[in-house]
C-alpha cells in the first residue's frame, strides 16, 4: 500500500514523514518521528494522554489522521521547554508533585498549556473543566489542579517581569 | 555508630523527585515507548463468547498472509500442574495462569486470548488474527454469583471442587473455596445486643484503570536466552511467572523495567509477556505487543463483584457485641478472588468479642480478577461501615464516637489472629472528629458520611545496593518499579543516613541481572521494605567508612562516629574526613565503597484511614456531587509527604469512582458493553473537589524511620463514606454500588 508524504512543523521545526492513510497523528509522532512523549491511553479520544496542540488548538492526536497534519503546526511535550528552560507548568508540576506514575503528565501539561494560552487567569473550576478531557488515575487531580493554578501565577509574574524589564 | 535521631534533615521534606524531569519533558520511557531494530508486532485473537468449548482452531489461512511470521495457540504452551503461583499478588495456580494466557479446551470470558500472531506490522498481525478460524460450541454463560452458586448452574470447570467445606464435596461446582473464621459465640451473643442491624450489599466488578495499557517487547536469542522490556509492578516476579508458564528457566531472561504508567495491583501478573517471548523464540526476532484499551478492559484484571450479608449487634452504649458476615466474591474465570482478605478485613477496625465470618470464592464467565489496591477490602468496608453508621444513628451516637468506642488499638487481638502492635486507628478517628470539616454546616440535599478502613501491609523479599562514586555522590539501586515517587523516598532515607544532599544521590530501578531479587511493587511495601534495605546498606557503608577512618587515624573503630556526612574522631584529635574525601581515597583504604543488603521483613504493621465525605444530591437527576472530602491516614512516618498525600488522594478518588460510577456492564451473553473510558466512567477533574489530607504519624516500631505502607488503605473507606453521606443527604440507604444517578433516583422514589 502506498504511503502519503506529509510535511508539517513540529515544535517549531520543519519535519516530513511518510504515513499510511489509516495512521493517526499519534502514531506518526510516536512511530515515524520517534516522539514518544505523547502517550496512548485509549486511542478513542477519552483519556487525553495523546493531547497535542494543532495550530493553536488542543486535540487528541489519536483522533487526527496523520495526513491531516499536512502544512500544519504541532506542539508536543518534547517542545514545551525552551532550550534549558522548563515551561512554568513543567516547573510547577515538578515542585507540586503533580504526578505519580507520570504517564498522563505530558497530556496534562499540553492541555494545561492550551488552557493558559487562552485563559491566563483561570479559576479552580475553569482549570478542572480545562483538563476534564484528561484522565489521571494516580493523583485524584488535587495536586494537578493546584500546580496549574500555581503555573498561571508564575506565568503572570514572568510577564510582569518582562514588561518592567 | 548511628545515633537514633528524632529530628531529620531529609526525611519528611519534599524534594523534587529524581525521575521528575524525565516525566515532565516526555523523555521517560514507558512500556510502549520501546522499539528495536527488526521488530515484529504481535496481536491477539480473543474470544467473542463468554463461555464456549473450542472445537477446533485453523490457523492456515492466517499463516499464509504475507508478513505473518508465527502464530501460537494454547497447544504451544506446556501443560502445568496445580502449583500455586508465588510472588504474584492475586491468587492462581500455574495451570490456570497458563490457561488464562491462552485458552485450551474452553474459553471462559469474552476477550479470553485464543491465539497470538507475530507479523511485520501491527496491521498485518491484526488482520491475520481475524483469519484464524475458530469453531466454538457456545455454552450458557454464568454471569452472577447467584447464578454461579445455584445447584443447577452450568459449570465453568468440571474438575473444580470446593475447598474448605466441612466434608469433601462429591460434585464439582463453581464455588472454588469457602473461608471461615470465627471467635467467641455470636449465636449466643446476639442476646446481649440492644440493637441488631442486618443488611445485604452488592458491588460490581471494577477495573484498576491505569492509564498505560500493558506493553512488552521480547527478544529471545537462538540459545533461548534473551531480554524483555516492559512495564510491570515487579520485573522479577513477572520474569518468574513468564518463565514458568513457558517451561523456561527464569535466569535465561533479563527483564528490563520500563517506567510504569500505573498498576494499582493490575500489573502484578502476566498477560502478554509469555506470548511475546514465545513468538520471539519462534521467529528469532524481537516482538512487541501492546494492548488496546478495549483489550485492557476485556482481558485484564478487574476486581471482584461481590454479594455480602452483614449482621452486627451493639449495646445501648454503642459497644459492639457480635458481628457476622457472609460474603461471596466473583473470581472471574479462574479461582482466586481476594475474598480471604475480605474475611480478614471486614471487622479489622473493631474490637468485637463474637464474630463469625464466611467467604466464598466463586467463578463466573468474566475476566480473571487481578489485585486492585487493598484487594478485597473496599467492598467489605462498604458493607461494614454502612451497618455501623446505621447502628450509630439508631443508638443516637455520633458516627465517629461509635467507632472510637470500638476501635482496635495496641494489644487487641485482630479477628484474623495476631495482636495489633502500635497502630493509629484511634488517632485517625480523633483527627477526623477534631477537623473543622467534621462540624462545618451543610445545606439542603447535602449530607456528611464518615468511614474508617484497615489494610494489612506487606514486607516481602527485598535487595538494595548503595554505591558511593569517587566524587562522593551515591547511587541507590533497588529492584522495585517506581510508580509514585519511591525513588525519591529511598534517596531521602539514604541521604538522611549518609548525611549528604538528597540530590547527590541517584536512585535507580535496576534490571533483573543487576540486583538481587525483589518482590513486587505492591502491598504498600516499597518505602517500607526497600527503605529498610537501603537504610541497612547505608549503615553498613557508614560502618565501613568509619573503620577506614579509624585505620587511617590508628584509633579503635569505636572512637569514630559518623556525623552529617563526615567521619569524626570522638576525641576531636583529627580533622574530620568527609564522604567526598573517603570516596576519593577509597582505592587506598580497601577499594570501592559499596554495600548491599537484603531483607524479608515480617510483622510489617497495619495501616488505618478515617475519611469524611460531604455530598450533595440532585433530587431531579440523581447525580451525587462530592462537595468536600478529608482523609486522615496513619502513615507511620511520611518520608516524602507530597507522595504520601498523593497516595491518599489517588486512593480516595478511585474509591469515589467505585462508589458512584464505575462498573463492568455485561449483556445477557456476557459481552462487556462498556470496554472504554467513555462508558466506563472514571472520575475526571471536574467531578471532584480538592481532597484534603491529614497525615497522622504513629511511628511503626518495625521500621527504622517508623514508616507504614501508605499506598492502599486510602481506597478502603470511600465506598462506605460516600454511601453514608448519600444517606445523610437523602434519608435513603443504597446497598448496591455504584450509586449511579439511576439508582439514586430509584431510591428517592421508593417509599
Ligand atoms: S489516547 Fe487519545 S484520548 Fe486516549
Ligand atoms: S500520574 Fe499516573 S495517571 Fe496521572
Amino acid at each position: 500500500m502506498s504511503r502519503t508524504y506529509v510535511t508539517c512543523v513540529v515544535n517549531g521545526d520543519p519535519v516530513d514523514f511518510l504515513c499510511h492513510d489509516y495512521q493517526t497523528l499519534l502514531s506518526a509522532l510516536r512511530d515515524e518521528l520517534g516522539l514518544t512523549g505523547t502517550k496512548e491511553g485509549c486511542g478513542t479520544g477519552d483519556c487525553g494522554a495523546c493531547s497535542v496542540i494543532l495550530d493553536g488548538q488542543l486535540v487528541c492526536s489519536c483522533l487526527v489522521f496523520a495526513p491531516e497534519a499536512e502544512g500544519r503546526s504541532i506542539e508536543t511535550i518534547e517542545g514545551m521547554a525552551e532550550g534549558q528552560h522548563l515551561h512554568p507548568l513543567q516547573e510547577s508540576f515538578l515542585e507540586g508533585a503533580a504526578f505519580q506514575c507520570g504517564v498522563c503528565t505530558p497530556g496534562f501539561l499540553i492541555a494545561a498549556k492550551a488552557l493558559l494560552d487562552h485563559n491566563p487567569t483561570p479559576t479552580e473550576t475553569e482549570v478542572r473543566y480545562g483538563v476534564a478531557g484528561n484522565l489521571c488515575r494516580c493523583t485524584g487531580y488535587d495536586k494537578i489542579v493546584r500546580s496549574v493554578l500555581d503555573a498561571a501565577v508564575r506565568m503572570r509574574e514572568q510577564d510582569t517581569r518582562k514588561e518592567t524589564a | 555508630m548511628t545515633a537514633t535521631r528524632t529530628a531529620y534533615k531529609w526525611v519528611g521534606t519534599r524534594p523534587v523527585r529524581h525521575d521528575g524531569l524525565d516525566k515532565v519533558t516526555g523523555r521517560a520511557r514507558f512500556g510502549a515507548d520501546f522499539a528495536t531494530a527488526g521488530m515484529l508486532h504481535g496481536a491477539v485473537l480473543r474470544s467473542p463468547h463468554a463461555h464456549a468449548r473450542i472445537r477446533s482452531i485453523d490457523v492456515s489461512e492466517a499463516l499464509a498472509v504475507s508478513g505473518v511470521k508465527a502464530i501460537i495457540t494454547g497447544a504451544d504452551l506446556p501443560e502445568l500442574d496445580d502449583n500455586q503461583v508465588e510472588g504474584g499478588e492475586g491468587n492462581a495456580t500455574y495451570r490456570d495462569l497458563s490457561r488464562n494466557i491462552l485458552a485450551r479446551d474452553k474459553v471462559l470470558y469474552e476477550g479470553h486470548a485464543v491465539a497470538a500472531v507475530a507479523a511485520t506490522t501491527l496491521r498485518v498481525a491484526e488482520q491475520a488474527a481475524q483469519l484464524i478460524r475458530v469453531e466454538y460450541q457456545v455454552l450458557a454463560p454464568v454471569l452472577t454469583i447467584e447464578e454461579a452458586m445455584a445447584d443447577d448452574a452450568p459449570l465453568l470447570h468440571d474438575d473444580l471442587f470446593t475447598s474448605g467445606l466441612d466434608s469433601p464435596p462429591k460434585e464439582p461446582s463453581n464455588i472454588a473455596a469457602r473461608h471461615v473464621t470465627s471467635r467467641g459465640d455470636p449465636d449466643a451473643a446476639w442476646e446481649e445486643a440492644d440493637l441488631v442491624v442486618e443488611r445485604e450489599y452488592f458491588t460490581k466488578a471494577v477495573h484498576q484503570g491505569y492509564i498505560e495499557p500493558h506493553a512488552v517487547v521480547a527478544q529471545i536469542g537462538e540459545d533461548g536466552k534473551g531480554t524483555v522490556w516492559g512495564s510491570s509492578q515487579g520485573h522479577f516476579v513477572i520474569r518468574t511467572l513468564t518463565a514458568n508458564v513457558l517451561g523456561w528457566d527464569p535466569g535465561d531472561m533479563k527483564f528490563i523495567p520500563a517506567e510504569i504508567g500505573g498498576g494499582f495491583g493490575g500489573k502484578t501478573t502476566i498477560y502478554l509477556e509469555p506470548l511475546a517471548a514465545l513468538l520471539s523464540r519462534r521467529t528469532g526476532r524481537p516482538v512487541k505487543m501492546v494492548m488496546t484499551r478495549h483489550e485492557v478492559f476485556r482481558a485484564t484484571g478487574p476486581t471482584s463483584g461481590t454479594w455480602m450479608k452483614v449482621k452486627m449487634g451493639a449495646r445501648k452504649d454503642g459497644k459492639l457485641v457480635a458481628a457476622q458476615a457472609w460474603m461471596a466474591y466473583e473470581a472471574g474465570a479462574f479461582p482466586g478472588s481476594p475474598v480471604g482478605l475480605g474475611v480478614m478485613g471486614i471487622f479489622a477496625c473493631y474490637d468485637i468479642p463474637n464474630v463469625y465470618l464466611e467467604g466464598y470464592d466463586v467463578v463466573v464467565n468474566k475476566p480473571k480478577v487481578a489485585a486492585y489496591r487493598a484487594p478485597g477490602a473496599p467492598m467489605v468496608g462498604f458493607a461494614a461501615e454502612s451497618v455501623i453508621d446505621e447502628l450509630a444513628e439508631q443508638l443516637r451516637i455520633d458516627p465517629v464516637e461509635i467507632r472510637l468506642r470500638n476501635a482496635v488499638a495496641e494489644g487487641v487481638r485482630a479477628v484474623y489472629g495476631p495482636k495489633y502492635r502500635k497502630i493509629g486507628l484511634v488517632e485517625t478517628l480523633e483527627t477526623a472528629r477534631d477537623h473543622p470539616h467534621y462540624s462545618a454546616p451543610l445545606g439542603p440535599w447535602q449530607g456528611r458520611g464518615v468511614a474508617s478502613g484497615w489494610w494489612m501491609n506487606y514486607g516481602g523479599e527485598t535487595s538494595a545496593t548503595v554505591n558511593i562514586n569517587s566524587d562522593g555522590t551515591a547511587v541507590v539501586m533497588s529492584g522495585c518499579p517506581d510508580i509514585g515517587g519511591s525513588r525519591a523516598s529511598l534517596a531521602q532515607m539514604a541521604a538522611e543516613e549518609l548525611g549528604i544532599d538528597v540530590h547527590r544521590i541517584e536512585p535507580v530501578v535496576a534490571d533483573t541481572h543487576s540486583i538481587g531479587y525483589n518482590d513486587l511493587t505492591g502491598g504498600s511495601r516499597v518505602t517500607f521494605a526497600v527503605g529498610m534495605a537501603v537504610v541497612s546498606a547505608a549503615r553498613e557503608l557508614i560502618e565501613d567508612m568509619c573503620s577506614r577512618a579509624a585505620r587511617m587515624w590508628d584509633v579503635p573503630p569505636e572512637e569514630v562516629e559518623w556525623v552529617e556526612g563526615r567521619a569524626q574522631s570522638v576525641s576531636g584529635a583529627f580533622p574530620p574526613l568527609t564522604l567526598e574525601e573517603l570516596a576519593a581515597g577509597s582505592a587506598r583504604t580497601g577499594g570501592p565503597l559499596s554495600a548491599t543488603n537484603t531483607v524479608n521483613p515480617r510483622g510489617v504493621g497495619v495501616a488505618f484511614s478515617t475519611q469524611i465525605c460531604d455530598v450533595e444530591v440532585d433530587p431531579e437527576t440523581g447525580r451525587v456531587t462530592i462537595l468536600r472530602y478529608t482523609v486522615a491516614q496513619d502513615a507511620g512516618r511520611a518520608i516524602h509527604p507530597d507522595y504520601v498525600e498523593g497516595q491518599m488522594q489517588g486512593g480516595v478518588v478511585q474509591g469515589i469512582g467505585w462508589a458512584l460510577n464505575e462498573e463492568y456492564i455485561f449483556d445477557g451473553d456476557g459481552v462487556m458493553e462498556n470496554p472504554g473510558f467513555l462508558d466506563y466512567r472514571m472520575p475526571v477533574a471536574s467531578d471532584l473537589p480538592m481532597i484534603d489530607t491529614v497525615i497522622v504519624e504513629v511511628p511503626n516500631p518495625e521500621h527504622p524511620y517508623g514508616v507504614r505502607g501508605v499506598g492502599e488503605v486510602g481506597i478502603v473507606p470511600p465506598l462506605g463514606a460516600v454511601a453514608n453521606a448519600v444517606y445523610a443527604a437523602t434519608g435513603k440507604r443504597i446497598q448496591e454500588l455504584p450509586m449511579s444517578p439511576v439508582k439514586v433516583l430509584e431510591a428517592l422514589s421508593s417509599g
